[in-house]
């Protein structure tokens, strides 16, 4: 578009028109303050704080609602602009409680710092303030109204942003409060983006208040560790008695790709690793009881027993099991381990996507995938299958900007009802186990009557399909094996993108990364395939297999044969005693994704790195230990991660969040290679090694460093002999405010559940 | 049924069938009902906005806008439906007249939205009336029904091929739906708050369409404007400001009530002659021109023409036409107290300064008016009523802090009065015991 001039305190500035002249000042390093603006959100000019003085209008105009006009000669700084910031900031702090050294917000509080720079030191004010008592609304959320300062944000964001509409405006004039919709507690998704929006402590979180100054912490932006979408949270972390503490998760400071969105488990479900039930020491099974060990004694014995199988049944007599939750680097390990030091093709991992034939068809069609930012700027999206408000809450908030924002038009195909369905410009609901089948009706098959469906319903979907041009595709679990090929042969021909939504932080690196039995990093196929996670299990039962390692796993929630995990001989690495973790002969406790360096790998493919933020006493990474289960054993541990000769930085493995942000120097060296490398456990050499080696993973070490996500690309893999396993595919089902075994430990999901009716009525097609 | 009064002074054309029975349609129709929206299907929407502008008629609300202008600037053409409200939440303190006009003549209210209607090319109008008439409601409601029944509005009116629906609504008691944007919200079944300006009503009004929203009174001065002509309403009252005004005379005067009066006319006479001046024989103190949000004029000051052009020059409005007397007996700081405890209960509480500003302003004088006073109080008084005007999201900010500013400007001795712990002077008065303070 093109640009405007005007003129600001007698300074010529140019931005794009049409912009509203508070984000044009911004643009151009002015400050005007607000309250009530945010952008993304509807305008208020409620707050009356961006006011200012234009030439030719007969009053001030607030500048959250003027869009720029050419020649416009604006003063932002004058005496009247300045006393009215000043008077309405008087205005607010006559009732506000001034209760800040307690405040949750003191400190990051938008009032005090406004009233720090514009606003009057003392108060003309003698009369009695008004007060209200704090309410609980949600297990998460409270409600100050004496703080309270009506900027209408977390109505807005709950309304327009998430779509909840749980927050409304009650009484009016001074009596105005905010107040749930419905009775007196929310009715909603507990994502806390109320909490996170209110600029004051109005509402706090149930989870945080009064636990900590904010200065206090130490803040690590690093990646949750939850559903497949890659949110970006940012820990507040303080030291603790065990090492140091996450005390809260937000995304305030918008580094990543959700923006400022987290929902529920981003924001809140960190709290498991604190969890009393977490085992911070290793325990080796005795007469039927865990006793606690130390980690030579435990890794001791794993090796020898590792090596003792080997000896008596070959490599085929071991199984190993990977996670979904894991580094890349560790899962890249792990599988590298599995194939060279113990020798087998016996690794699988719960799969919840169908990577493999989306890798193949992607390949085969030459087709694009779509990262998660692509979405909110697409103009068309096809969603087939899923719920994401459930399952992918960014992936929906994404499309609910993109409908919001940018009109752009959302085709759900589901065979539910689901709520994105609001956002539909059409829904067509098929019968369940027949959206595969939709590929080839789209790519011009007529099967209406296999779909369940109206011919009509089918006919406007393709032909509004056929008129898209810059359409994002994304497809749940229910599409798998061929329905992949078709579909993404379908789209590639237009041009579409791509997402297979899988339920796991790492599930997309997991695949990646060769957890395969028949497929190596990169989807390389192996000569002779090892066993499938279920096959390795049977054969666990049946005592072929002899010694099963566990690494951040829990399959006896999905498997029932107990045998599979009674017989053999059992490692678990996880964080807590889980149904498989309880039959373990050596359990070796794990550090959670929070608490370690590394990379991951979202549904969409966007590359991202994890920061150490957090460390509890006792716990090791399992790349770490991996590593000491492979010296122990007498590998060559060069081979596994080439260590020598390079240099020393291992991205805040050791120091985490006591190094910040602050050491540029090392992440300098780091990104060009040149920090001296003396450490074995430095999973970036093995980052290394996954960009130099596996399709699709060459990625700018620099960029990724500066925190940029990199995407990953499907397309440079070779599609001859990936085969289709549909049947492998076990989709986790989780909710809102469930999060597979991890999620359980988790008081806040708990407490949540528990409180939680049913909020939002599905609205579906009919 | 409200008593009607009269004065020989008065020139009756909005007030001309009261008391006549016109709120019964065959009545109505006996005296010239329903001619001028025929003529105004003859005269088209050009020929009505021409003698709109002729009659200089200004918005009888408050603001004074020019009317015929206000309805040329709806679009000709337009995607969205277009449409015409009747703003009947009449709810400003000291103003009563369009409760007349819906008691006596609501076909009156009726025929002029559809004068209006015609006029900007709509075909569905309006009538907002407020929460608390719901008495008068029920006399809408029956004359819309009657104007149907007699095939007046609906399909096809009087044969021109022309469709016009009216439909009335109920207000749920707020004084800030009176705003107009405000009163759209209001009406799609929202909170009553007022929305952000431009877009005006014009262009994107109610459901997004373009729309026309008058003063009942404006509407019912339109069927007359249009039978006597646009040029002979306008000599009735003076240069800019055309036709005549309801005033609504209050307080302690001899003889209050609503009368019709040209635009032009003296104040003065307006209270001592029409009024029959000061009741009991006492002495004016001040006079509150417009309705409780404009500022008041002290006895030297009330040799003026009540006009909305004169009244600016005076550095107070003609507002909404409300007169209301203050005999030399009323305490200034509790007829402040009064007006801003009515804002402060008014106020929507959209935006800051004012929420808190009539919030602060009500508890500050009512703490001073019950002798807990400082000094500084009377300049904290000022300075915060200062700091609402022009900063607020509507009007109603400004109407809470004028008066105030007025107060504290003109009477300063008697807030000085108040000091020190020193009882009101006043607080014995009679007339004053009645007017409640409410919390």
């Amino acid at each position: 578009m093109a640009d405007v001039t005007l003129t600001v305190n007698g300074r010529t500035i140019t931005a794009p028109k049409g912009m509203l002249l508070i984000e044009a000042c911004k643009l151009n390093g002015i400050e005007i303050p607000a309250f009530c603006y945010y952008p993304g959100l509807s305008l208020q000019g409620a707050c009356r704080m961006c006011l200012v003085e234009i030439e030719k209008m007969p009053k001030m105009q607030t500048a959250c609602t003027t869009p720029i006009a050419e020649g416009m000669v604006v003063q932002t700084e004058s005496e009247k602009v300045v006393q009215a910031r000043k008077s309405t900031l008087e205005l607010l702090l006559a009732n506000h409680p001034l209760d800040c050294p307690v405040c949750d917000a003191g400190g990051e509080c938008e009032l005090q710092d406004m009233t720090f720079k514009y606003g009057a030191g003392e108060s003309k004010f003698i009369d009695i303030k008004s007060h209200r008592d704090e309410q609980q609304w949600s297990p998460v959320v409270f409600y100050d109204r004496p703080r309270c300062i009506l900027c209408y944000r977390c109505v807005r964001v709950c309304g327009e942003g998430m779509d909840v509409w749980a927050l409304g405006i009650q009484n009016r004039g001074q009596g105005s409060v905010i107040a749930p919709n419905k009775g007196d507690a929310l009715d909603c998704e507990e994502c806390g983006m109320c909490i996170d929006i209110c600029p004051v402590g109005a509402l706090t979180s149930g989870a945080y208040r009064y636990k900590t100054r904010p200065w206090e912490m130490t803040h690590v932006g690093t990646v949750c560790n939850h559903c497949g979408d890659g949110c970006v949270t940012t820990a507040g972390v303080r030291r603790s008695d065990t090492g140091s503490e996450i005390v809260r998760c937000d995304n305030r400071d918008r580094s990543g790709m959700n923006d400022d969105f987290l929902c529920i488990k981003g924001r809140y479900a960190f709290d498991f690793a604190a969890n009393p039930e977490r085992v911070t020491t290793p325990l080796i099974k005795r007469a039927g009881k865990f006793v606690a060990a130390t980690w030579s004694e435990a890794v001791e014995l794993v090796a020898a027993k590792f090596q003792e199988t080997l000896l008596d049944g070959g490599p085929k007599a071991i199984g190993v099991i990977g996670s979904n939750h894991t580094t890349n680097e560790e899962n890249y390990l792990l599988q590298k381990f599995a194939r060279t030091v113990l020798g087998t093709n016996n690794i699988d991992h719960h799969r919840t996507a169908d990577f493999a034939s989306f890798a193949r068809a992607v390949a085969t069609s030459k087709a694009k995938t779509a990262s998660m930012s692509e979405v909110a700027t697409a103009e068309a999206i096809l969603l087939i299958g899923s719920d994401p408000t459930e399952e992918h809450p960014l992936l929906a908030w994404q499309i609910r900007n993109a409908v919001r924002l940018r009109n752009a038009r959302l085709y759900v195909v589901n065979s539910a009802g689901i709520k994105l369905g609001r956002q539909a410009a059409q829904f067509v609901k098929v019968a369940a186990g027949s959206e595969g089948w939709l590929a080839a009706y789209l790519a011009g098959k007529d099967a209406g009557a296999t779909l369940g469906v109206a011919a009509e319903a089918l006919t406007k979907l393709r032909e509004a399909l056929a008129a898209e041009n810059n359409l994002v595709v994304a497809f749940g679990p229910e599409v798998r094996g061929e329905a992949i090929d078709a579909l993404v042969a379908y789209g590639a021909a237009k041009g579409a993108k791509f997402i297979c939504l899988a339920d796991y932080a790492n599930s997309r690196g997991a695949a990646d990364m060769g957890l395969y039995p028949d497929l190596l990093p990169g989807y390389r196929a192996v000569d002779s395939a090892g066993l499938a996670l279920p096959q390795m299990l049977d054969a666990a039962a049946s005592g072929s297999v002899k010694a099963l390692w566990v690494v951040g796993a829990n399959p006896a929630a999905r498997y029932a044969n107990g045998a599979a995990f009674s017989k053999p001989f059992l490692v678990v690495q996880d964080l807590f005693l889980t149904e498989t973790a309880r039959q373990a002969d050596v359990f070796l406790p794990a550090a959670f994704a929070y608490e370690k360096a590394g990379t991951m790998t979202n549904t969409c493919g966007d590359l991202q790195r994890l920061k150490k933020a957090s460390d509890v006493h006792g716990v090791k990474a399992d790349f770490e230990i991996i590593i000491r289960i492979a010296e122990k054993m007498g590998a060559e541990i060069e081979k596994l991660v080439p260590f020598r000769g390079y240099t020393f930085a291992d991205a805040g493995q050791s120091r985490g969040a006591q190094s910040g942000e602050a050491d540029r120097n090392a992440v300098f060296t780091e990104a060009r290679g040149l920090a001296s490398r003396t450490s074995p456990l430095d999973p970036t050499i093995t980052l290394d090694e996954i960009s130099q080696l596996v399709p699709g993973y060459a990625i700018s070490r620099m960029e990724l460093a500066g925190g940029v996500p990199q995407r990953t690309e499907l397309v440079q893999i070779e599609a001859a002999g990936i085969a289709s396993h549909p049947e492998l595919i076990v989709p986790a089902g989780n909710s809102l405010f469930t999060s597979g075994t991890l999620g359980r430990y988790s008081a806040t999901l708990n407490s949540v559940a528990e409180n939680h009716s049913k909020a939002i009525e599905p609205i579906g097609a009919d | 049924m409200a008593n009607l009064v009269s004065h020989p002074d008065e020139v009756k054309v909005v007030t001309k069938r009261f008391g006549q029975g016109a709120a019964n349609i065959d009545r109505y129709l006996e005296l010239d009902g329903y001619k001028a929206v025929q003529k105004a299907l003859e005269l088209g929407a050009d020929g009505i906005i021409n003698e709109m502008k002729a009659s200089s008629l200004r918005g009888r609300g408050g603001a004074g806008f020019p009317t015929g202008m206000k309805w040329s600037f709806v679009p000709k053409e337009s995607a969205k439906p277009k449409y015409v409200l009747c703003n009947g939440d009449e709810s400003e303190p000291g103003t009563c007249k369009d409760r007349l006009i819906f008691e006596h003549d609501p076909h009156s209210v009726i025929e002029g939205a559809m004068i209006a209607a015609i006029a900007v090319g709509s075909h569905d109008v309006y009538i907002y009336i407020r929460g608390e008439y719901r008495y008068l409601l029920e006399i809408m409601q029956k004359a819309i029904a009657d104007a149907y029944a007699k095939g007046f509005c609906g399909k096809n009116i009087f044969g021109s091929g022309y469709d016009l629906n009216v439909y009335w609504h109920g207000g749920a008691g707020a004084y800030e739906v009176g705003e107009e944007s405000a009163l759209m919200e209001s009406l799609e079944g929202k909170r009553g708050v007022p929305r952000i300006r431009p877009p005006f009503p014009a262009v994107v009004g109610l459901w997004g369409g373009p729309t026309v929203i008058n003063n009942a009174e404006t509407l019912a001065s339109v069927p007359h404007i249009l039978l006597m002509g646009g040029k002979q309403y306008a000599e009735i009252g003076v240069d800019r400001n055309g036709g005549t005004r309801l005033f609504s005379l209050s307080g302690h005067v001899e003889r209050p009530g609503v009368y019709e009066l040209p635009l032009g006319y003296s104040l003065r006479k307006a209270i001592y002659e029409v009024g029959g001046g000061i009741a009991n024989g006492r002495a004016l103190k001040a006079v509150v021109p417009g309705g409780s949000s404009v500022p008041c004029l002290k006895p030297d000051e009330i040799d003026i023409s009540l006009d909305f052009d004169s009244m600016m020059k005076a550095g107070t409005f003609l507002g909404s036409g409300g007169i209301v007397v203050l005999d030399d007996q009323t305490c200034i700081v509790k007829f402040a107290l009064r007006t801003i405890q009515f804002y402060r209960h008014e106020s929507c509480g959209w935006c800051i300064p004012c929420r808190e500003g009539t919030d602060w302003l009500s508890k500050s004088l009512k703490r001073f008016h019950a002798g807990g006073g400082v000094a500084k109080d009377i300049d904290n008084i000022r300075y915060l009523a200062e700091n609402m005007l022009g900063r607020t999201f509507c009007p109603l900010g400004d109407a809470a802090a004028m008066p105030i500013i007025g107060f504290v400007n003109k009477f300063r001795k008697e807030f000085e009065a108040h000091l020190d712990g020193k009882p009101c002077p006043y607080e014995k008065h009679p007339a004053l015991s009645q007017l409640a303070v409410v919390r």
